[in-house]
């Protein structure tokens, strides 16, 4: 099977934080792909690495077989008509209505006639459920459906892959319903590739035909569902089960909770050394 | 001592990066292919929220400045038994000084806070992020437009500032205080100069509004995404822009009417 | 806010500027300077110029003609040497013309004040680039004082 992403041992990282310490994961093409793992292990920094907006310390990230990092502006520019993001906010532009919103890429990458342009915007509206609420501006949507107009403006220009940053987040559990069904439904019919970074597991394990999951700075586990479920893990079983304590420790790291009580002569010095 | 100089050297590397940023950001925002037709229903809107949102504020500061000058001029001119001299003093404070450099600090309060805000509150909401993942760059969509909408707007509003304000002066000076209204005029014809007055004040608040736009764009486009990041980024906005355009201003005239 | 009324707002924004730099032209600066448009130029040689600068109004009976464009010194003495635009409306003073300095009021500015000499038939007009021969000096109050002091003591 063909792989349209691929992650080739990645280090990154932010200021003096080690976010990623060799992360290797394929995407296959044409199927849903879920990356999940614990808050705060750069999920999202994973999409932006992928769509060019940052670049690995070390290690490839490869888009249809091309060096994203290596690309030039104008290359770039192109690579990304290829492929769209649904952010966690949704993104709509807030000056304009959710019609133009979803017309936006084809006005600024097209020259298709109004007429036709219409009819395109129509078809994504009508693709989410949102035909209707044209000439509504984003302040006016509920979040759900802010997120469904984001996704018909993301799905505009037709991509080959579509990421989708933490789609469940924040959604009650009917909006969720649409958005699951909506991003399995629009992966089938318009042979898309999602990625879903999640940590929404039911629904991610759900819809994904493979699934990623990430913690400690790398991949712990890739496969799908079934095979994960049965995964031997003690990570992988922690994190699918949601139990609080296990090998992601339910503490911060600090020192013997008997030290820091007691130990106050043995204390480092340092809080509030600073000024 | 050590750690005080190590900061301070920090500060300078930084301010010094911040400057080398902000040039790089206005160069990939202003260069490159231009595109008329993309271009101009943007800049008619940030005309639109740059310039004519900024003219009320504008006109009835220029009034009142106007009024003052009239008023305080008179009382000081008066005792020289001088008052003929005071359309070209508030001619002259206005469009050599107050038109160009109160119109910039408005600006950056009134148009220069709100471009910081709202561009920091595209980074926050990720509009910006989206704008390039469409393969749409940012700088030239949301940045330049902007910027030329206040560079085109300034000097005009400076330019409304300085006749709102001669006019105000006018309005005391003559209306009420009684200074002879053909001496009024024709002492402010006889000493102001087209070239000298009105072309360097022109060119003021040129630099001027370049200065402060850019600051503003610089601050928002590169503000932290969170609501504090945004505050901060807009206070900023007004403290830079303001002391920028006073330190300016002393080097301009020095250069000018030096 | 549609385009058409964001549009119509601008061009509104626009006239008003165009309106107030109307103004600032027209009735604030002056634009109808006597030296706008063709001038020739006349220079003339003084012994001491004052307080005179570049820019400073020739005046013939108190009505500005032309300004000042040049100051130097020339020749072997170093003659204060000032060169004056003059409008080609004014273009026919005589070679018998004479060019002071004087002061408009106690403390006013300097200015030089042209005042046309007589016409007859051996007397040409001045042209181009020629010479304003009768000239007087800026009085400084300085020698004017010197001077005073010296008739004093010769009494």
């Amino acid at each position: 099977m063909e792989n349209i992403v691929e992650v080739k041992d990645v280090y990154f990282n932010r200021g003096e934080t080690k976010i990623y310490e060799g992360v290797s994961l394929e995407v296959p093409r044409g199927k849903v792909t879920g990356i999940m793992g614990p808050s705060g292990c750069g999920k999202t920094t994973l999409l932006r690495l992928i769509g060019g907006q940052l670049k690995a310390h070390r290690g490839q990230v490869l888009f249809d077989k091309v060096e994203v990092a290596t690309l030039g502006r104008s290359d770039l520019y192109e690579t990304r008509k290829r492929m769209s993001m649904l952010f966690q906010s949704g993104a709509l532009f807030s000056e304009l209505t959710v019609f133009e919103n979803v017309a936006f890429p084809l006005r600024e990458h097209t020259k298709l006639p109004e007429s036709i342009l219409q009819t395109v915007v129509k078809m994504k509206l009508e693709a989410v459920g949102l035909r209707g609420a044209g000439q509504l501006m984003p302040a006016e949507l509920s979040g759900g459906m802010a997120r469904r107009a984001a996704l018909a403006r993301s799905i505009a220009l037709d991509p080959e892959l579509i990421m989708y940053d933490e789609p469940f987040a924040g959604q009650d559990p009917i909006s969720m319903g649409v958005l699951v069904t909506l991003i399995k439904e629009l992966n089938k019919t318009l042979g898309l590739t999602s990625i879903v970074v999640s940590h929404d597991i039911h629904e991610v394990m759900s819809i994904a035909d493979h699934v990623v999951i990430m913690a400690n700075k790398k991949v712990v586990a890739q496969g799908s569902p079934e095979a994960l479920q049965n995964h031997d893990s003690a990570l992988v079983q922690q994190f699918l089960s949601g139990a609080a304590d296990g090998p992601v420790p339910f503490h911060y790291a600090a020192k013997t909770y008997h030290e820091d009580l007691l130990g106050h002569e043995n204390a480092p010095q340092k809080q509030g050394g600073s000024s | 001592m050590i750690a005080m100089l190590q900061r301070l050297g920090h500060a300078t590397l930084e301010n010094i990066r911040g400057v080398g940023a902000a040039s790089i950001m206005l160069f990939q925002a202003l260069v490159g292919k231009p595109q008329p037709l993309k271009m101009f229903p943007l800049l008619v809107r940030q005309l639109y929220v740059v310039g004519v949102q900024s003219m009320l504020i504008i006109l009835i500061s220029g009034l009142f400045i106007g009024m003052v000058l009239g008023l305080q001029g008179y009382t000081i001119l008066v005792d020289f038994g001088a008052e003929q001299a005071l359309g070209p003093m508030v001619a002259l404070s206005l469009l050599r000084e107050l038109g160009p450099v109160v119109t910039a600090l408005l600006f950056a309060g009134r148009a220069g806070s709100a471009l910081t805000a709202e561009i920091g509150l595209m980074r926050a909401t990720e509009q910006l992020s989206s704008l390039e993942m469409m393969a749409v760059d940012p700088l030239r969509r949301v940045v330049a437009p902007r910027f030329w909408a206040g560079v085109i707007t300034m000097p005009l509003l400076a330019f409304m500032f300085s006749a709102v304000g001669i006019y105000g002066g006018f309005m005391v000076g003559v209306q009420w205080l009684g200074v002879d209204d053909g001496a009024f005029w024709s002492v402010m014809q006889s000493n102001v100069e087209w070239q000298q007055d009105i072309i360097n004040g022109f060119i003021k608040s040129l630099v001027f509004a370049v200065v402060v736009t850019w600051i503003a764009l610089y601050k928002g486009y590169t503000a932290a995404p969170t609501s504090p990041g945004i505050s901060a980024a807009t206070t900023q906005t007004v403290v830079y822009s303001s002391l920028a355009v006073l330190g300016l201003d002393f080097v301009l005239t020095a250069i000018m009417f030096g | 806010m549609t385009t058409r009324t964001m549009e119509l707002m601008v061009g509104v924004f626009v006239a008003a500027a165009i309106a107030a730099l109307v103004f600032l032209g027209l009735q604030v600066a002056n634009t109808s300077d006597s030296t706008r448009g063709e001038t020739y130029t006349l220079v003339a040689k003084f012994d001491n110029i004052g307080g005179l600068k570049v820019r400073s109004p020739v005046k013939v009976g108190g009505v500005v003609v032309g300004r000042v464009s040049r100051i130097s010194l020339e020749g072997e003495y170093y003659e204060p040497m000032v060169e004056m635009q003059i409008s080609t409306r004014y273009n026919a003073f005589p070679e018998t013309s004479t060019a002071s300095i004087l002061t408009s009021g106690l403390l006013g500015e300097q200015y030089v004040g042209l005042e046309p000499g007589f016409i007859d038939d051996f007397v040409e007009m001045l042209a181009e680039g020629d010479e304003i021969p009768n000239t007087n000096s800026a009085i400084v109050l300085e020698n004017l004082i010197g001077q005073f002091l010296f008739s004093q003591g010769d009494e």
